[in-house]
Parts: C-alpha cells; sequence; structure tokens
C-alpha cells in the first residue's frame, strides 16, 4: 500500500481501492448485527496468527503467546493429563473422517515398542481444498509446537511432515521454521531444559491423490507405491517402518496449542455439544468472496454464502458440492442444515474436508459429474478392481449421459454401482466415489434423466469394453 | 551431481527414494528421469530396477520421456473446470501449437493436465515449474508465455554474445 492511501485511511477517509463493491456493502452491514452468536464470529482459533505476524521469523510467533504451550506440557504436566485434555476438549480430527483425536493419541500412547512416530498429514489433494496449505504459510511454527505436544503425549521422539510436492511455499517455510527453532532449542535435544527429545523432519509427495489416505501415506514415505495398506492392524500399532505412528491432519495439529494453553473447557465455547471448535473452510465457485474462513461449528450453508461469501457473484443458488470432490452434493433444500458431524450424518451427508463448491442454475449437474469421475478414473491407485473399473464406467456413463446417448436403465445401473463401490472398495477413495453421485441421484433426479436417449435408438452394444471381451472368450 | 552423490545426501534406505528420485529429476535439463539414472540408482540403492520403476510411474510429477524446460501444468479439477479451465488448456494449446502432453519443437514448453493445486481461490490456475498464476484468462496466459519466450531469448543472446568475446 503507498504512503499516500496509509495517509488516507488514517484521516479517515475511504481508500477507493479496498472498498468493497455496493452489493459487498449491504450484506457487510448484516454481519455486524447483535446475535450474540455472531459475536463469536471475530475469534480464530487455528487461523489466529495467519497474516498477523511474519511466519518466517521465529520471534514473532513466540511474542503472540507461541511455545509456551509446549513449556507448559513439558514442565508441568504429564503425558496422561494431556491426552485427557484434548480428549475433554472433544477435538475431532479435521482431516475428513472426523475421528476423535485424544481417542487416536491413547492407542499410540498405549503402544510399548519403540521407536514411535508422529506424522502431520499435508498431503493436501483433495480438490478444491487449501486450508493446510495457508495454515502452513501462515503459521508453520503453530503445526511443529502441535506436533511436540503430540509426541510428548505418546512418547515419540522422531516426527515427519509429509507435503505434496506442489507445495513448494510450504516446504520453504517449514523447512526455514524447523531450523530456526532447533537454533533456539525449542526442537531437538533436552527441550525447555527436560529430557524430552523431538527432532521434525520433511518428506515430499509426488503427486497422487490417494496418498493422503494414511496407510498409502505411510507406503510413500517408505518409498513405495502409495497404494493403501489393509486395516487392523492400524498405523497406532503398526505404523511407518511397523512401528506404532500417530498421524494427525494439519488442521488438527494447529488445534492443539490453544488447547492445551486455554483448557479444554474454553475450547468447548465454540461449536456444537457434539462437534466443538471451529473449522477452516474453503470457500470457492460462483461468490463474490472465495477464499479461506474460519467458523464454529454448526454454522449453515446460507450464513456462509450470504454473510461470509458476500452472496451470489451471479444467478441463483443451484447446488453446493462440501468437501471437495468426494463429498456430497446438497441442494437448495438443505441451506439450513448444520454443518457438523452430527446434524449432516442425521441428513445422510458427511463433512469431509471443508471446501465449500458453490454453483448457480448455469452449471449442468451431468457434466458437473462426469468432471468429477474424470478426477477419480486418473487418481484410482488401481490396487482394487472395483475401484480401478468402478469409476471408469461411472465416467462413461456420466459421458453416456451428457451426449443424451444413455440407455433407459443407466440411473439404476449407476446407482447399483454407486452402492457397489461404497461396500467394496479397499480404502476410503472408492467409497467416496459414491458419494457425490448418490447425492445427485437424490436431488436431481429429474435433470439426470433428461440424460437419457428418448427415441431408444442407442445400440445395445456401445461399449468399447464388450467388444475386448468377445475377442478373447 | 552425481547419482552416488544425491544418494550419499539422503542416504541408501528406501524411504528416501522419492527425496532422491525428485532430485534427479530436477537436476536433468529436460526434466524427466532418464534409463542410465534409473539403472545406476538401482546398483547404488540396491533396489532393483523394476521396484524403482514401478514406484516412479505411480506418481504423477515424475516423467520418463524427455519434456520442455518450462513445464506448464494446467488444473484440471472441478472448481477450475467450472471457471473455464477448458478454455485455457485452448489458448495454451492455440498459441503454442502443442497438444497435451507434447513438448514444442524448441524445446522450450510442455503441457501437461494436473489435479488440484491447491489454490482454487483463484481459479482457473495453472503451474509452470515451480511458479503459480492464478485468475486466467487468454489474455493473461499470452502475456505469461510471451515474457518467457522473451526471457529465453535474451539469455541465448546474452550466451552468443560471452561466447563470441571469450573466442
Amino acid at each position: 500500500m503507498s504512503r499516500r492511501s496509509i495517509d488516507q485511511i488514517l484521516e479517515g477517509k475511504p481508500y477507493k481501492k479496498l472498498l468493497l463493491p455496493e452489493k459487498l456493502q449491504q450484506s457487510e452491514i448484516d454481519l455486524v448485527d447483535t446475535d450474540p452468536r455472531k459475536t463469536q464470529y471475530y475469534l480464530r482459533i487455528v487461523l489466529d496468527n495467519c497474516g498477523r505476524i511474519n511466519p518466517e521469523e521465529i520471534e514473532e510467533y513466540i511474542g503472540t503467546g507461541g511455545y509456551q504451550a509446549l513449556g507448559i506440557a513439558l514442565k508441568e504436566k504429564k503425558p496422561e493429563d494431556i491426552i485427557k485434555i484434548v480428549k475433554d476438549s472433544g477435538l475431532k480430527g479435521r482431516g475428513g473422517a472426523g475421528f476423535p483425536t485424544g481417542l487416536k493419541w491413547s492407542f499410540a500412547a498405549q503402544e510399548k515398542e519403540s521407536p514411535k512416530y508422529v506424522i502431520c498429514n499435508a498431503d493436501e489433494g483433495e480438490p478444491g481444498t487449501f486450508k493446510d496449505r495457508l495454515i502452513m504459510e501462515g503459521d508453520p511454527h503453530k503445526i511443529l509446537e502441535g506436533m511436540a505436544i503430540c509426541a510428548y503425549a505418546i512418547g515419540a521422539n522422531i516426527g515427519y511432515i509429509y507435503i505434496r510436492g506442489e507445495y513448494q511455499l510450504s516446504i520453504r517455510r517449514l523447512k526455514k521454521a524447523i531450523k530456526d527453532a532447533e537454533q533456539l532449542g525449542l526442537l531437538g535435544k533436552n527441550i525447555f531444559e527436560t529430557d524430552f527429545n523431538f527432532e521434525v523432519k520433511i518428506k515430499i509427495g509426488a503427486g497422487s491423490y490417494v496418498c493422503g489416505e494414511e496407510t498409502a501415506l505411510l507406503n510413500s514415505m517408505e518409498g513405495f507405491r502409495g497404494e493403501p495398506r489393509l486395516k487392523p492392524p492400524f498405523p497406532a500399532k503398526s505404523g511407518f517402518l511397523s512401528k506404532p505412528t500417530n498421524l494427525n491432519n494439519v488442521e488438527t495439529l494447529a488445534n492443539i496449542p490453544p488447547i492445551i494453553l486455554n483448557g479444554a473447557e474454553w475450547f468447548r465455547k465454540f461449536g456444537t455439544e457434539d462437534s466443538p471448535g471451529t473449522k477452516v473452510y474453503t470457500i470457492l465457485g460462483h461468490i463474490n468472496r472465495p477464499g479461506l474462513i474460519e467458523v464454529p461449528m454448526g454454522i449453515t450453508l446460507r450464513e456462509i454464502i450470504y454473510d461470509y461469501a458476500g452472496g451470489m457473484s451471479s444467478g441463483e443458488f443451484k447446488m453446493a458440492q462440501i468437501g471437495g470432490t468426494a463429498g456430497d452434493i446438497l441442494s437448495a433444500e438443505l441451506l439450513d442444515v448444520p454443518l457438523d458431524y452430527l446434524s449432516l450424518q442425521i441428513a445422510g451427508h458427511n463433512l469431509g474436508s471443508g471446501a465449500i463448491l458453490i454453483m448457480n442454475e448455469t452449471v449442468s449437474v451431468i457434466d458437473f459429474l462426469e468432471c468429477c469421475m474424470k478426477f477419480f478414473v486418473h487418481e484410482s491407485c488401481g490396487r482394487c478392481s472395483i475401484c480401478r473399473i468402478g469409476t471408469k464406467q461411472m465416467y462413461e456413463s456420466f459421458k453416456y449421459l451428457r451426449g443424451k446417448k444413455a440407455c433407459c436403465n443407466e440411473l439404476k445401473n449407476i446407482k447399483e454401482l454407486a452402492e457397489a463401490l461404497k461396500l467394496v472398495s479397499f480404502c476410503p477413495l472408492g467409497q467416496s466415489v459414491a458419494s457425490p453421485v448418490l447425492s445427485v441421484l437424490k436431488y436431481f433426479r429429474t435433470e439426470l434423466s433428461k440424460g437419457i436417449d428418448s427415441n431408444e435408438n442407442y445400440e445395445t452394444i456401445t461399449r468399447e469394453m464388450s467388444d475386448i471381451v468377445f475377442d478373447f472368450s | 551431481m552425481t547419482i552416488k552423490e544425491i544418494v550419499d545426501k539422503y542416504g541408501s534406505e528406501r524411504e528416501n527414494l522419492l527425496q532422491i528420485l525428485h532430485d534427479i529429476q530436477n537436476q536433468n535439463p529436460r526434466n524427466y528421469i532418464n534409463k542410465e539414472s534409473i539403472n545406476a540408482l538401482s546398483k547404488e540403492m540396491n533396489i532393483p530396477v523394476s521396484q524403482i520403476k514401478g514406484t516412479a510411474s505411480f506418481y504423477s510429477m515424475f516423467s520418463f520421456i524427455p519434456r520442455g524446460k518450462y513445464v506448464i501444468k494446467v488444473c484440471e479439477s472441478p472448481p477450475c473446470h467450472l471457471l473455464g479451465a477448458e478454455s485455457i488448456f485452448k489458448a495454451i494449446e492455440y498459441k503454442l501449437g502443442i497438444t497435451i502432453g507434447e513438448t514444442t519443437k524448441d524445446g522450450l514448453f510442455t503441457l501437461e493436465r494436473t489435479s488440484c493445486l491447491g489454490i482454487c481461490g483463484v481459479a482457473p490456475a495453472m503451474m509452470i515449474n515451480e511458479d503459480v498464476y492464478g485468475n486466467l484468462n487468454e489474455e493473461k496466459i499470452g502475456k505469461i508465455l510471451d515474457q518467457i519466450q522473451e526471457q529465453e531469448k535474451e539469455r541465448k543472446q546474452l550466451c552468443r554474445e560471452e561466447a563470441l568475446t571469450k573466442f
């Protein structure tokens, strides 16, 4: 910002470039009302330091109270106390599955074998999700602190951060953060003059979506193909190099230092009874202000669109996909369902990783689903046949629907296949293919049926596959 | 750096394989992993060639065919698709005269598809080597590619001049 513009702001004059468009100013006024729940909007837990401090200076992080939680944990609390605080806080894994974090830690803590590992899952491949990237870029030390506290609680001495290869800036910043923390003795040997040692290393991924699944991530870290492993044994028992391992998402770990500092009771003040705390969402699509928000759990889709995203940028709301490409598609009738793990489960949906893609009426459901399926065809690892062949078949079905060449029982076939994928697939990738498909079948059946060839002049054997099968039989 | 130096830098355990492959690819002027380096790596790390190739081919960031100096990766995931990723592909194809997966004749550009780059807030987006570009449109793409071509021309000119002065 230029000197002139700063002077202008200091004098109390509005600076034209920074003003919101007119229609946005209106919604801004709505936001500052007296709804007591909405006053919480101004408090952030995970993104507290993002944009406020220089992420490359460790002194600035310490200046805002950073590494205090680690000091308190190491000096005043026992590992069991920390696991109890995390359990009491009700924090759930923010990677998408929503497994209680405290419970996960207690599994790893029970194991006697050593060494144990703490792994931060920063392989954020879900299209539409970029919250982890912004946390890593904006506040890398918070993740390191969270990892150190976790390591102390479960009795680990080595930590890894697995970052996708595309996130070059995050890799650079985290590497610098680790170096700075080691210099000040906040990582390394005898941290805070206790006998606790902890070092963090970085592993870089190479472009694979399925590696976000925890066991596939472990295989990839060991230098193999990133294919998922059979569970059980769970990573807590036999993870990285067959040793007990605790895996957490970036956002989950970033929640830990504030919880240790302020206590479980404080954390429970935010969000709902079942899902306490805040959630970082990335909001995208046909809206006025795409970007990142941190809101209490249990906020509705309507509030997100009209209070935070500044309303639709063009057209009317048609549907929203929550949780990235592997997430459910919600229609306008679900605008007022609170977004938390329990309420969505009751409505038959899943919260997922926190991406909200909002679409207006110009988007064709069939075209959009075809694009989603193309993504899955590309990313299916090929280990189990239902996922490898099923995703391809699903993609072809939507291609036929788009060309209005589908046969009369195409929708029935799609539903059958989606249910089979959900039941039979080896890992969550194949299972999650079903979520967008089944939710679209639920809400947009009439629109899908427009893709069916009403003249019934489709060729019965149009599938390329059937010819090949004949050749070999 | 030779293969041996790279392996020594990280250690010859299997868990360092991906990092080593990244380094081998990055130091190759044509952005790919060639046969010779896989063979050398196999001897150095004591892993069969088939295993190295099998692992590397799983990941989309590794390539076994020579690529251009600048690898253009255009995001094709749903958020970018909604805001017009297809037209971005077309604009680049038209400008450079290549289709997806091909390299320009001067060995400068390769066009590839990629899944989400994590910058959906500024969709549609693309990545050229390690630089990220967002909020793309045809005009902006023209400018970016022109700029790179201009840079390369200047660099070549400088090299030529330097060679002449030495001569």
